[in-house]
């Protein structure tokens, strides 16, 4: 008995063993930075270096892929983890990571070491570190920038037989689209075509059902068609705005672009996909994120010249395009704050920010993108700059999740499973809208 | 070889006082050895589901700490009975359900009868098909997204060219009609083994000198089949329906994997509602009534058909 | 031994079976077999339309596995010098520099510490208590037994939510102590249900003589029905394995960083954009490697395991 009480003992130092193992392995590590993992993070990796070497923290980095980055990190904050001492969280998560205090209020310290939101390109500031929005309340440093817009394969638009054969067709120069129907009429007239002895479609366009895909997508197509969030000058009031005439329109157009002209079982596309889409020759235009620019001017099969870009054409509503981009926000339930917060200094300047905007790191930072040489710095940054010049985000409350979960599932019913029709969907969202804002308490 | 001090203990006490000291630490030892069980139990699964279902009446979200949490009685209950979104998902889960058991006891049963024939290297081939069971099915389930990309997966190649059509013609996570069967037979092709084996030892239990005796009675191979085969491997079939059903009542894995409940909701079952409601939207108590429904309905139906499968066994 | 019995199947019908069940191993392997070609492939081959059944075989998934690569400037590529090893070489080739380990390898760590932590305690414990329900009169024996199984038949997502509750509550959410003690719990069923079977198996006559010989109650226990049962609680153990092994659901929802095991992890495994495919086929191959092993192992105990002790081959 003593014999099985001492093993039952040892067992549970081998268990409190393993925790203290687990520990140790995160104390290693000064600091952990959280953020979605694609490129640009291999770039902050590499940028990091620097820091390492002039503070000696030593950084370590838990990056999760887009379709799982929300469910994650907003997981990690609201089980009161402790795995990130920064995170560079989406605009939209602002809302309630400031209301809960998840993340540390920075005013104090931009005060003390200099550091002004006014230097920031000023849509990134509302967009990333705002609220509530459009008040001097800041919860994050904006550090990347990002928005949506157009990647087109330059080598077939160039084509002579094809130039000529859509200018019979439609009366004007293949070339970059400047409204929504050209778009349209380009993607219409690539689908299903013969190039170099593949069949090639025509647009790969965000549908993805499990995040935020399709939004992100199909508000592009809703802003410009005259979709607002709410009344201007009544916040919170949908009716009339969010189902406005030219929202549904917007939502028809984007499911009509999605059953002409984008490659079969296109239904739950992201970034990832539509990229791999583009990269393997299949599609003539892609819809995403400016954060694969660089990684597309690179590709061995797609880079360099056979590849252009061009911001969100305009729509017969607006000329807006969907806000991505997150900034850097430091953790409340860090162990570090101190070291954290000295990260983001060393990250707001100015030749760090440079230097991340050579490493393909859409700097936020004035100085840096109105910089003349800028614009010709790289063959998509002036579609960059065009593209940050006319950006809308979606709701960045605290209640963001339960908003876009109702968004994505109105959209994927109407868009791709075909289900009733615009205006249900629609005004099936203000109703699922008005539900989350009343359970909130905002109407 | 000298006795141990146990023994020589032993030999020591009067017979009365060695057996009232035995039966002493036999219920000392029950009670150190069931004690850590039930602790644990205790503390892993009682309290949880106790703690489940208070909350259940509230109105408390784990992303709102700062919020006051209310009781709001049975209105949780009331709004998903309600929610005409949850009956989808538990029609969409009953066509799951249904069409994996029917296709897994349809393809394992003939799969055992057919090993059951013994031929030679049967053993091997057998473990060769138990393979797919024992994948993770997260991983399962992303690989045959892959499988199953219209212009580059095996899964449509192989159709396309067995059917002559073309591959990229069809999507089979996609498109809304062919959705529910892409998750059908990807869960087939996993689960389709567990059946089998389980046939197979239902079919081995038979003893062959039961065929014999109807051989003498002349009955038909069809004959035999109906009245011999079928009957005793019944009870062995209803078992593997339970398992198979209580785990794909379960589903989430595979299929979050595989289409994450789209397009639209086609393929979103309950257990992936359940999710976006407890983990995304963040909404607790409403996510807690809705596992308390879950739980009971489990519960509910395996009850009944254990009382079932149990009258078969009997007969 | 006679020449002829009406029940051993003829020549002909062991033909006709034998292919069928051949032709459907076949088909049923190709996807499995897919996965691992696919390992093999650069990541342009993977992509390749039409799908490629013959191709250079590569290890630029298993390269691109275990490492984080990051593109480079000219200039970095002029001051990082030749390619020293092969797989330095893999990665220039995409004018791209390795800038450090994956998580991978932590990862599959993760999956060896929390399954073979949870096994442990999931046979220790129920090998002890299996002792109990079997020898000794346990009050509510059969409730107890059947309330064992409930943690299995819940959804896992119902049960995460409480049980993320109360981890936070008590900081166990992200940690290996913290799962290991919820797969101990969940596999305790599975342990209990198999081993008592196969405790029962063993004649109480063994303990009782024993026991007569003045051994006491633990030490016939652990003398006479341990030995015996050896073979059923290592696979039982495996059995316990392979479901810590491959559980997603829990592990996605209530670990992150620090102990999050390779499920959750493998389909997030991402490459220059895309979804890496030939990396995601070896991180599969990699893990799906022991779970195969076991499996040849184990075909004897395969159905007892898989059916709770319900059915015996």
């Amino acid at each position: 008995m003593k014999k099985k009480l001492f093993n039952s003992a040892a067992a549970i130092g081998l268990l409190f063993g393993i925790s203290a193992f687990g520990a140790t392995g995160a104390q290693a590590a000064d600091l952990t930075l959280c953020w979605a993992a694609w490129d640009p993070a291999n770039a902050l990796v590499e940028l990091s270096k620097d820091f390492e070497a002039k503070s000696g923290n030593k950084m370590k980095f838990e990056f999760v892929p887009w379709p799982n980055f929300a469910d994650r990190m907003l997981n990690e904050l609201n089980s009161g983890g402790k795995l990130c001492d920064l995170l560079i969280g989406d605009s939209q998560w602002i809302g309630g990571a400031a209301e809960n205090k998840q993340y540390v209020k920075l005013n104090d310290f931009f005060d003390k070491n200099g550091i002004s939101m006014k230097d920031f390109i000023p849509a990134t500031v509302t967009g990333y570190a705002e609220w509530p929005k459009n008040t001097p309340n800041y919860w994050a440093l904006p550090a990347f920038g990002d928005v949506v817009g157009w990647t087109y394969r330059k080598d077939w638009f160039a084509k002579p037989e094809l130039q000529a054969e859509f200018k019979k067709k439609y009366n004007r120069d293949l070339a970059v689209p400047k409204s929504l129907d050209e778009l349209k009429d380009i993607a219409t007239f690539f689908q299903g075509r013969d190039i170099d002895g593949k069949k090639v479609y025509g647009a790969a366009i965000y549908t993805e059902r499990g995040s935020e895909g399709i939004t992100m997508g199909a508000m592009n197509a809703l802003y410009n068609f005259g979709f607002q969030y709410d009344n201007p000058a009544k916040p919170y009031e949908l009716e009339g705005f969010v189902n406005s005439e030219g929202a549904v329109k917007g939502l028809e157009f984007y499911k009509s672009l999605y059953d002409c002209c984008t490659p079969p079982g296109a239904s739950d596309w992201y970034m990832s996909q539509n990229i791999d889409a583009y990269k393997s020759g299949q599609v003539a235009m892609q819809m995403n994120f400016a954060f694969i620019w660089p990684g597309v001017n690179a590709d061995a099969n797609v880079g360099g010249d056979k590849s252009g870009y061009f911001p969100m054409p305009a729509g017969p509503g607006g000329h807006f395009a969907q806000l991505g981009g997150q900034g850097i926000s430091v953790v409340a339930n860090s162990a570090h704050q101190e070291e954290a917060l000295a990260y983001i200094k060393w990250f707001a300047q100015k030749d760090v920010q440079s230097k991340w905007w050579t490493l393909g790191g859409y700097s936020a930072l004035s100085s840096v993108v109105n910089d003349p040489s800028f614009a010709t710095s790289q063959p998509y940054a002036q579609t960059f700059l065009d593209s940050m010049a006319i950006v809308k985000d979606f709701w960045a409350e605290p209640s963001y999740a339960s908003l876009m979960q109702a968004t994505q599932k109105r959209f994927h019913d109407y868009v791709v499973a075909g289900k009733g029709t615009a205006k249900e969907a629609m005004d099936g969202l203000v109703a699922d809208w008005t539900k989350v804002f009343k359970d909130e308490g905002k109407m | 070889m000298s006795p141990t001090h146990f023994e020589r203990a032993a030999e020591a006490t009067p017979p009365m006082l060695a057996k009232k000291i035995r039966g002493l630490s036999d219920r000392a030892i029950a009670w150190i050895f069931v004690a850590p069980t039930i602790f644990l139990l205790l503390a892993i699964n009682i309290f949880p589901l106790i703690w489940t279902i208070r909350l259940s009446f509230t109105n408390f979200r784990v992303n709102r700490p700062n919020a006051e949490v209310q009781f709001v009685g049975l209105d949780n209950y009331r709004r998903i009975l309600s929610d005409s979104d949850i009956w989808l998902t538990m029609q969409t889960t009953a066509h799951f359900l249904i069409w994996t058991i029917l296709l897994q006891v349809l393809i394992g049963f003939s799969l055992a009868y057919l090993i059951n024939k013994k031929f030679r290297g049967n053993d091997l081939w057998t473990t060769i098909i138990v393979f797919p069971m024992m994948l993770s099915p997260a991983v399962v389930g992303n690989f045959w997204t892959f499988l199953y990309q219209p212009q580059i997966g095996l899964f449509n190649y192989v159709v396309g060219f067995l059917t002559h059509t073309d591959p990229s013609s069809f999507s089979m996570i996609g498109d809304v009609n062919l959705a529910p069967w892409a998750i059908v037979i990807v869960d087939t092709w996993m689960w389709t083994p567990f059946v089998m084996l389980i046939c197979l030892a239902g079919l081995r239990s038979i003893p062959g000198s039961i065929y014999e005796a109807a051989e003498c009675d002349r009955a038909s191979k069809w004959r035999q089949f109906w009245t011999i085969t079928l009957p005793m491997v019944l009870p062995f079939l209803m078992l593997a329906v339970l398992f198979r059903g209580i785990e794909n009542f379960k589903m989430f894995d595979l299929v979050v994997q595989l289409t994450g409940g789209g397009p639209g909701s086609i393929t979103e079952l309950t257990s992936i509602n359940l999710k976006r409601e407890a983990f995304e939207k963040w909404r607790t108590g409403y996510s807690s009534a809705y596992a308390v429904i879950l739980f009971v309905t489990v519960f509910g139906l395996a009850s009944i058909y254990v009382k079932a499968l149990n009258k078969v066994k009997e007969r | 031994m006679s020449s002829y019995s009406i029940t051993e199947p003829s020549k002909r019908q062991k033909w006709v079976a034998g292919s069928l069940v051949i032709f459907y191993a076949v088909v049923t392997l190709m996807p499995l077999l897919w996965i691992i070609a696919t390992g093999f492939k650069s990541p342009s081959d993977a992509i390749a339309y039409p799908p490629k059944v013959v191709f250079q075989p590569t290890l630029e998934g298993y390269v691109n596995l275990f490492t984080t690569r990051t593109r480079a400037t000219p200039e970095m590529l002029v001051q990082a010098g030749e390619p020293k090893t092969w797989y330095d070489r893999i990665v220039r080739q995409y004018d791209m520099v390795i800038a450090g380990p994956s998580r991978y390898g932590e990862r599959f760590l993760n999956s060896v510490i929390i399954g073979f932590g949870s096994t442990f305690f999931a046979i220790v414990l129920g090998t002890a208590a299996a002792y109990a329900f079997s020898r000794f009169r346990v009050p509510l024996k059969d409730d107890l037994l059947f309330f064992i199984l409930s943690t299995r038949m819940m959804p896992p997502i119902a049960v995460a939510i409480p049980i993320f509750l109360m981890f936070r509550q008590l900081g166990l959410n992200d940690t290996h102590a913290g799962m290991i003690l919820l797969y101990t719990a969940i596999n305790l069923s599975l342990s209990i249900w198999l081993i008592h079977g196969f405790i029962n198996e063993i004649p109480i006559e063994y303990e009782e003589a024993a026991l007569l010989d003045g051994y006491t109650r633990f030490q016939a226990f652990y003398k006479v029905v341990l030995p015996q049962a050896t073979t059923g609680i290592a696979s039982t153990a495996i059995f316990c394995l392979i479901f810590a092994w491959n559980e997603y659901a829990l592990a996605a929802l209530l670990t992150s960083g620090t102990a999050q095991t390779a499920p959750p992890f493998i389909p997030t495994i991402i490459g220059t954009g895309g979804q890496d495919w030939p990396a995601v086929a070896a991180g599969a191959t990699i893990f799906l490697l022991p779970v195969m092993i076991f499996t040849i192992l184990l075909r004897k105990h395969l159905l007892r395991g898989i059916t709770f002790g319900a059915v015996r081959k």
